[in-house]
Order: structure tokens, then C-alpha cells, then sequence
């Protein structure tokens, strides 16, 4: 019994900081469960939302856990610019420390950034092609469980059993059991590999929606460009993420059952590890950056009332872009050996991005050039995405100067070239989707005026955090020390930069004010097309209903809605259009599928193995009994749909 | 228009201050990746250099470009800028915006790779100084092989001279990086990379860890002496007769888990090292028990 308690409260999650967030867990789940009780909503909760398959209430529940990751990853943010303000501070130990920026960028990069693309996919995609949901409704619901009860187990790891402290790349041999006894590890492999089984099906899912689900007319050509770039970035998952699932599955191996792929005692090879790692590390750089090129596609169309600029050449650079992923990942360790020749090669195919990179931030200039631009928050993140970008950008080619990455390579100069194009690139878009989409997401817009108030904070606190972050690389500072001495001149720009971390976790607390605040004085969307959109989701009342279009549209130009619009038509339906709708019901089997691997997950981490192995046969018994499943589908009849479209007045006549 | 002036300088004030502020307290001493003290730390700041200036002139024409475009086509009341809401495309337009980073990327990779080929070679004229490096938890182990001396957290090299640093770990793997006299390479245990340095002047310089290690990791700091011939003959005189010999306990010592001070030995064991960069006969290490 000790033993249990000692393996599952070790002293690093009984420090007073832990203990701190165990009782806000404890209260705060308590509060939920209160009032779920209170105002009897369970039924409402697993009816609507835990056994749905609806695409959109799937893209909500996303975001919901991406805004809790961006929470977390942005407390742990905090919590080391803290530790690093002043010299020789005791803030934080270095065990803390190396835990805190471990869960730092492990959860802003897979539990922040990939549930919050995956949010807009389900929200976006099904809409703008003029599809009634996904291709595989159910299999998308088991993503996301799968993708919840691993963010569940990862987050749990510093309160049960302990963090993990070997930083987000989890490098071997630091991993090997020798250097890093203790569970942490384990929650980290475990947890990712659950997800990334729900991330492959996300991308074989919204690969079939996009090329067999499209509205009759819509050629690829004629796809609105964040369809294409969600295309492209659901081939990038497929052929990527299996890469870092077996380097995540041998680590597992070596650490869980003996084996030696990466331990050195007995002829491991820990740069095999490195390798794996990064050939599905620096695509995934552009699984994030692709979607939030193409939102700001969307966005800096709309809002300069203009088509985009350039469309061929916009799908002709992610396709670029996508192909030259595959072929850089050695750029991440330069400075491993591998000869002038290697280093070469992957030093002049990285500056190759940077060519259809160019041509599309150019595209995005001359979308603008001739229209009228319209300062919405969300015309905003794009305007500082692309002098943002463009300099992390610069400092990206810089670091494929390989002799000049010698002395860049895990320096601040590449903590704050990676934040530039991740925040600056991928968040910035996110924001800028988060606030396009928000009415068709609730049916109401969010406050414009607190919205700007965010977005400022956010912006100047970013170049405030980052900037001197370039200076102290060429001052010699590299990452994940802890603590550094008086005298080699790191203090100031270390201050000024923490101060921007709190100035960017200032906006954040506006943006969370701000959505509560916009619920509770709700300005409604009655239109469904408050941007004056040019997309077909725009054609639809915000909310979509359930089966999202009542009659199918017809597509004859790229920009659809725009066009209609342009001939006079309304997205009204004629009655007689109207036929009995076939939608997929809701199912219990993906959530129970999670909670399945959440329990062998749990049993993997601490080596207990018939919990394990229940856990598994669980699995197995869920995925067969998808065998019998007869039922799996209900229809909507016609007159149903009449009601529903004439109580939002969209009938003709 | 007055208004609209004033909302743009609300913005435009705290910016100029932080910027001010930025500038001011980043001048100083302390910039060593741009301080150079040896020819392999200059090549790598001269090509830094040349991107930065490329770099330079890319992001200040999209900048001006951006502001141009954001300000002639905001939307206002009255705006006399045009409006054509279907141009979309330009042939010539778009090869020149496809032939711009073509170019930069050429006049960069032309470089990037002459001088990723030269500087992995050593300079042909002078016998190189070898100095044997090892990474441990937390410390880093100097042994030369070739006087038979061996130090800990700190080195003298000659200046003028090229030094050849064989590299490894008994640790999970660190980078060596003296900013000052060039760029970093890894420590990986079971294997020996090869990095060149060399000392053009006189100086102490500052080296450090640059890929994490563990619990320790902060404190993998050592100091490179950089001294004439002639100082650095009498150092070695006095390190063979001054200092102590390195045992095998005193090895074992080294390798176990802390951070240790600034030592010198006059001889080392042998084996402690390997000796090819295959067939790792590492023997009293982390990773081998000593016999």
C-alpha cells in the first residue's frame, strides 16, 4: 500500500505548487459537477455532446480543450519567464524547471495547436464544400475521444505520479531508464501515441471528405483555399505522424520492456531516435502552419472585398511546401556530424520553402493592393501575421546558413525564431480564424471592441518577449538552463522579456473575458453572413441546423457564395427542394473507446499489466462490436426540414 | 482625419519607448556570437552577416510594400484609392515576385555550402593541438592525448595554433560550444565527432552546453584560456609537475552524477577515451562498468 502511494505521489507532485493545483482540480471539477447536477444537464451532456458525431458540436468540444492547453502551456510559459527574470533566481528548482518547460511545449504543440486546427477543420470544412457532415462521422468522434482522454492522461501527469522532464523532443539517451527513472516519460509516450492514433484518422478522414464530399460543380480548382490547405496538411499527417509514432513506440519499448533500439549500454542508437523524431517534427511544423495559411486566405479575402490574388500560384506553394517538408528534418541537428555534404544538401532544400513561402506572403499583399480593407479583429491578427512572419521567416533562412547555425543551434536565437513563426504563424491564424468563425461556430459575434484590446496586448507583448530573446542567443544564453549568473550581461533583455510574457498573458485573460462577455450581452448573428462572406458556410444560418444544408448547392465559380450573391440569390430554399434527410446518429462507442484507452494508457504508465491488458480487450470488444452496428444512421423527414427552415426563414415564397 | 491621426500615435508611442528601451539595454559588452577571437568564429560571423544584410533587405521591401498597400487601401470615407474587386492575377507580376527569393536563395546557398565544405576541413598548414573532450554529468572532462595532461572545466590552447576537438559523452548527449572561437557541435555517447577551433588572440572565453542534459545541465560551464606558445608550454610544465595523476578512482569520480570545480591532472588512464569512432571500447564509464 505504501509502495502504491509512494509510486503514485512521489515528492515532485507534493510540492506546495502541485498541492495548490491539486485543490483548484479538485474544486473546480466539483463545481462543474454541482452544477451539471443542479441544473440537470447530464442527459443533455452525454445526449448532445459526449455520443454526438456532429461535426460541428465535435470542432467546439476541440476548441474547448485547446483554449484549456493554451491555459496550461501558457501558465508553464509564464511560470519560466518568471524563474528567468533576474539572475540566480530561486523561483523554481531545476527539476520543476526542466518539468515546466517539458509540458510546455509538449501541450502548446499537441494539445493546443493540433486540437485548435482540428477545431476549425470540423468547424470550416464540411460547410465551405457543401457537405452534410464528414466523411466518417463516427470515426471523426473517436479522434477526438481518443484525442481527449490522451489529454486527460498527459495532464495528469504532474499531479499523479509525476511530470515528464526530458523537454517536448524527448530525446533519447536522456529518456533511457537510468537517467530518467520514475513514470513521466511513460505519460508522454503513452499519451501521444493514444492521440496520434485519433490524428492519423483525422487526416485520412478529412482527406476522403474533401476529395469524394464536395458540392456537385466544385472542381478542386473551384475549393476555397482553406480547403486546400487542409487537404494538403491531412496528406501531411498521414505519411508524418507514423514516423513519430514508431519513435515514440520504441522509446516505450526500451523503457517499459528492455529493449535496446535507443539504449546506449547495448549498441542503441539515440540519433536514430533523433532522426525519426524530426522526420515527422518539421512536417508537423507545417501540419500547423499550412491551416493558418489558409485561413488567412479566407480572412484577407473577405475582408478586403476582393478575390484572392493568385489562386493557382496559393494551392501550386502548398503543394511546394508540402513535398519540401519531407525533405529538411536534418536542419534540426546540423551540428550532429553528419558531414559537409548532409549538411549541405539539407541547408539549401530549407532555404527552397522559403521560395513558395515568399510568393505566398506576396499573394496576400496584392490581395489587398485594390480592395478595401476593413480593420476587424480578424483582418487584425492577419495584418500582424505577415510582418511577423516575414522576420521569422528571415530568421529561419538564417538558420539554414548551416555554418551560421553552429552558433545558433539551441541558442535563444532559435527559441525566439521558432516562437516568431509558431506564434506569429500558427496562433496569430487561429485567433484569426477563432474570431471569423465564432458566429457560425454560437450564433453570435464576440466583442470587437475587447477583441482589439486582446489582440494589442497580445501582439506588442509577443515582439516584447521575443525580440531580446534573438539578442540573448548572440549573447551566448542557450535554452532550458534554469538559471544563469550575474555578468555576461543577460539580465535586462531577460526582464524586458518576461514582462512581455506577462503582457501576452494579459490578452489572453481579455480574450477569456471577453467570450464571457459576448455571451452574456450576445450581439445575435440573424444574417449567418456578418463578414459579408464570399464562402459557402456564409450561406448557411449561424448556427448551421443538424444536416447543415437542406438542399445541396449547386457551385459554379471559386468564392460560391460571393457569386450567388453577386446574381441576387439568397441561400433561401425552395419547399419542394426539400427531401428526407439521411444523418448519422450518435453514438456512445467513441467515448467509450477513449475512456478504453485511457484505462490501458493509465495501466501502461505505471507497468500495472492487467489494467493494461483490460484496457485493451475493451478496445478490442468496442471496435467489434462496430461490426454489428446496424443502426448507425436516421432519417430526417421532409417536413421536419420545412419546419426547421421556415422557423429561420429561409424558405422561398 | 485629426482623430484618426491621434488613434494611430496612441499606439506609435509605447512602441518607440520599447524599442528605446530594447536598444539601450541590449548594447553592451556581451554580443560573443558577433565577437569573434579566432578565423573559424569569423568565417561563420561573415556568412551571418551576409544573411542578415539579404535577410535584411527582404524584410524591409515586404515591410514598405505592406504599409503602402495597408494604408492606400484601408477602408475610409471618401477613399480615392482604386477598388477592383476582381483583379486576381498578373503574369509578369508574379514571376517577379517568384524570380525575387529565387535570386536571394541562389546568392545565399552559394556560400552557405563553400563554407560548409571549408570549415569542415582542418587548415592544412599546422599540426593540430588534439584535445580529447567528454561530456559527464555535469561536467566536462579535457584530456590531450598527445601531452598526456587532462583537465576539468577548463582548457589552455595556444594561439595561432588549430585545435582539433575529438568529442563524445559518457552522459546523455550535450553540445560543446565556445561561441567566441566558433560553432557548436553535439557529445553523443558512442560515438566521436571531430570539431576544428582555433585561438587568433589572447583571451578567456566562455563555453558552454547548448543541448539539455538533465538536472545539472545549467552548470556545464567551462573556460577556454586562450595563450601564447610559449605561456602555454609553461602551463603544461606546470600541470605535469604540479598536479596529481588521475586514477581510475579518481575517474570514476568524475563520471558519477554532480558538478565538480575547475581540476588538472598530469596524466590520465588509459582506455578512458576511445579511439575510433566505431568498436566503442569505453571502459569505466556510465555506459560500461569499469572491470
Amino acid at each position: 500500500m505504501s509502495h502504491l502511494l509512494a509510486q503514485l505521489f512521489p515528492p515532485s507532485v507534493l510540492r506546495p505548487m502541485e498541492l495548490g493545483a491539486d485543490a483548484s482540480i479538485l474544486l473546480g471539477g466539483l463545481g462543474i459537477v454541482l452544477l451539471l447536477t443542479r441544473l440537470r444537464r447530464w442527459g443533455w451532456l452525454w445526449r448532445e455532446w459526449i455520443t454526438t458525431v456532429d461535426h460541428k458540436k465535435i470542432g467546439i468540444m476541440y476548441l474547448i480543450f485547446a483554449m484549456v492547453g493554451l491555459f496550461r502551456g501558457g501558465l508553464d510559459a509564464v511560470m519560466l519567464r518568471t524563474q528567468l527574470a533576474i539572475p540566480n533566481n530561486t523561483f523554481l528548482g531545476p527539476e520543476h524547471y526542466n518539468e515546466i518547460f517539458t509540458t510546455h511545449g509538449t501541450i502548446m504543440v499537441f494539445f493546443m495547436a493540433m486540437p485548435f486546427i482540428f477545431a476549425l477543420f470540423n468547424i470550416a470544412v464540411p460547410l465551405m464544400i457543401g457537405a452534410r457532415d464528414v466523411a466518417f462521422p463516427k470515426l471523426n468522434a473517436i479522434s477526438f475521444w481518443l484525442f481527449a482522454f490522451a489529454f486527460v492522461l498527459f495532464n495528469m501527469s504532474f499531479v499523479v505520479g509525476g511530470s515528464p522532464n526530458a523537454g517536448w523532443t524527448a530525446y533519447a539517451p536522456l529518456t533511457e531508464l537510468r537517467f530518467n527513472p520514475g513514470v513521466g516519460e511513460n505519460y508522454y509516450l503513452i499519451a501521444l501515441q493514444i492521440s496520434g492514433i485519433g490524428t492519423i484518422a483525422t487526416g485520412v478522414n478529412f482527406l476522403v471528405t474533401i476529395l469524394r464530399m464536395r458540392a456537385k460543380g466544385m472542381t478542386l480548382m473551384k475549393m476555397p483555399l482553406f480547403v486546400w490547405s487542409v487537404l494538403i496538411t491531412s496528406s501531411l499527417v498521414i505519411f508524418a505522424f507514423p514516423a513519430l509514432t514508431v519513435a515514440l513506440a520504441l522509446t516505450m519499448l526500451d523503457r517499459l520492456f528492455g529493449t535496446s533500439f535507443f539504449t546506449i549500454a547495448h549498441g542503441g542508437m539515440p540519433m536514430m531516435y533523433v532522426n525519426l523524431f524530426w522526420i515527422w517534427g518539421h512536417p508537423e511544423v507545417y501540419i500547423l502552419a499550412l491551416p493558418a495559411f489558409g485561413i488567412f486566405s479566407e480572412v484577407v479575402a473577405t475582408f478586403s472585398r476582393k478575390r484572392l490574388f493568385g489562386y493557382p500560384a496559393m494551392v501550386g506553394s502548398l503543394i511546394a511546401i508540402s513535398l519540401l517538408s519531407y525533405g529538411v528534418w536534418v536542419h534540426h541537428f546540423f551540428t550532429m556530424g553528419a558531414g559537409a555534404a548532409v549538411n549541405a544538401f539539407f541547408g539549401v532544400s530549407t532555404m527552397l520553402i522559403a521560395i513558395p513561402t515568399g510568393v505566398k506572403i506576396f499573394n496576400w499583399i496584392f490581395t489587398m493592393w485594390g480592395g478595401r480593407i476593413r480593420m476587424t479583429v480578424a483582418m487584425l491578427w492577419q495584418l500582424a501575421f505577415i510582418p511577423t512572419f516575414v522576420i521569422g521567416g528571415a530568421t529561419g533562412v538564417m538558420l539554414a546558413v548551416v555554418p551560421g547555425d553552429y552558433q545558433f543551434h539551441n541558442s535563444y536565437f532559435l527559441v525566439a525564431h521558432f516562437h516568431n513563426v509558431l506564434i506569429g504563424g500558427v496562433v496569430f491564424g487561429l485567433f484569426s480564424g477563432l474570431y471569423y468563425w465564432w458566429p457560425k461556430m454560437f450564433g453570435y459575434l464576440l466583442s470587437e471592441r475587447q477583441g482589439k484590446w486582446a489582440f494589442w496586448f497580445f501582439l506588442i507583448g509577443f515582439w516584447v518577449t521575443f525580440f531580446p530573446q534573438y539578442l540573448l542567443g548572440l549573447k551566448g544564453m542557450t535554452r532550458r538552463i534554469y538559471i544563469y549568473p550575474h555578468g555576461l550581461g543577460w539580465s535586462p533583455l531577460n526582464l524586458i522579456s518576461t514582462l512581455g510574457a506577462y503582457a501576452m498573458g494579459i490578452g489572453f485573460v481579455i480574450l477569456v473575458y471577453s467570450v464571457v462577455y459576448s455571451w452574456r450581452h450576445r450581439e445575435p448573428d440573424l444574417t449567418g453572413d456578418p463578414w459579408d462572406g464570399r464562402t459557402l458556410e456564409w450561406s448557411l444560418p449561424s448556427p448551421a441546423p443538424e444536416y447543415n444544408f437542406a438542399v445541396l448547392p449547386e457551385v459554379t465559380e471559386r468564392d460560391a457564395w460571393w457569386e450567388m450573391k453577386q446574381e441576387g440569390r439568397s441561400g433561401k430554399v425552395r419547399a419542394e427542394d426539400i427531401g428526407a434527410i439521411r444523418m448519422p446518429r450518435n453514438t456512445p462507442v467513441p467515448f467509450l473507446l477513449g475512456m478504453s484507452f485511457f484505462v490501458a494508457g493509465i495501466g501502461a504508465v505505471f507497468s500495472w499489466w492487467p489494467i493494461a491488458i483490460a484496457g485493451m480487450l475493451f478496445v478490442i470488444a468496442l471496435l467489434v462490436s462496430g461490426w454489428f452496428e446496424e443502426h448507425d444512421h436516421h432519417d430526417i423527414p421532409a417536413e421536419e426540414i420545412r419546419r426547421t427552415e421556415a422557423a429561420l426563414g429561409r424558405l422561398e415564397g | 482625419m485629426r482623430r484618426h491621426r491621434s488613434r494611430w500615435f496612441r499606439f506609435l508611442l509605447p512602441l518607440t519607448v520599447v524599442a528605446a528601451g530594447l536598444l539601450t539595454a541590449g548594447c553592451g559588452q556581451h554580443y560573443v556570437v558577433l565577437d569573434p577571437a579566432g578565423p573559424v568564429a569569423r568565417s561563420e560571423l561573415h556568412l551571418i552577416e551576409t544573411a542578415s544584410v539579404a535577410m535584411g533587405i527582404v524584410i524591409l521591401f515586404v515591410l514598405v510594400l505592406f504599409a503602402v498597400t495597408l494604408y492606400r487601401f484601408r477602408e475610409k470615407p471618401g477613399s480615392r484609392a482604386p477598388y477592383l474587386p476582381l483583379w486576381h492575377s498578373s503574369r509578369l507580376l508574379e514571376f517577379v515576385l517568384f524570380a525575387v527569393p529565387v535570386l536571394i536563395v541562389i546568392i545565399l546557398a552559394v556560400p552557405t555550402v563553400q563554407q560548409t565544405f571549408a570549415l569542415d576541413r582542418l587548415p592544412p598548414a599546422k599540426h593540430p593541438l588534439v584535445i580529447d573532450v567528454t561530456s559527464l554529468d555535469y561536467k566536462w572532462l579535457f584530456q590531450y592525448p598527445q601531452q598526456g595532461v587532462a583537465t576539468v572545466n577548463y582548457i589552455d590552447v595556444p594561439v595561432g595554433v588549430p585545435v582539433l576537438f575529438e568529442l563524445t559523452a559518457n552522459s546523455p548527449m550535450n553540445t560543446f560550444w565556445v561561441p567566441q572561437l566558433g560553432g557548436m557541435e553535439y557529445t553523443m555517447p558512442g560515438r566521436v565527432l571531430p570539431l576544428y577551433l582555433q585561438a587568433g588572440k589572447a583571451g578567456v572565453y566562455r563555453g558552454n552546453s547548448a543541448n539539455f542534459s538533465g538536472r545539472g545541465f545549467a552548470h556545464m560551464v567551462f573556460h577556454v584560456h586562450a595563450v601564447p606558445e610559449a605561456s602555454f608550454v609553461h602551463w603544461l610544465q606546470t600541470v605535469r609537475q604540479g598536479s596529481p595523476a588521475m586514477t581510475m578512482q579518481d575517474y570514476r569520480h568524475l563520471i558519477a552524477v554532480g558538478t565538480a570545480p575547475e581540476q588538472s591532472f598530469s596524466s590520465y588512464p588509459a582506455d578512458t577515451f576511445p579511439t575510433a569512432t566505431h568498436g566503442f571500447t569505453l571502459q569505466g564509464g556510465m555506459y560500461m562498468e569499469p572491470n
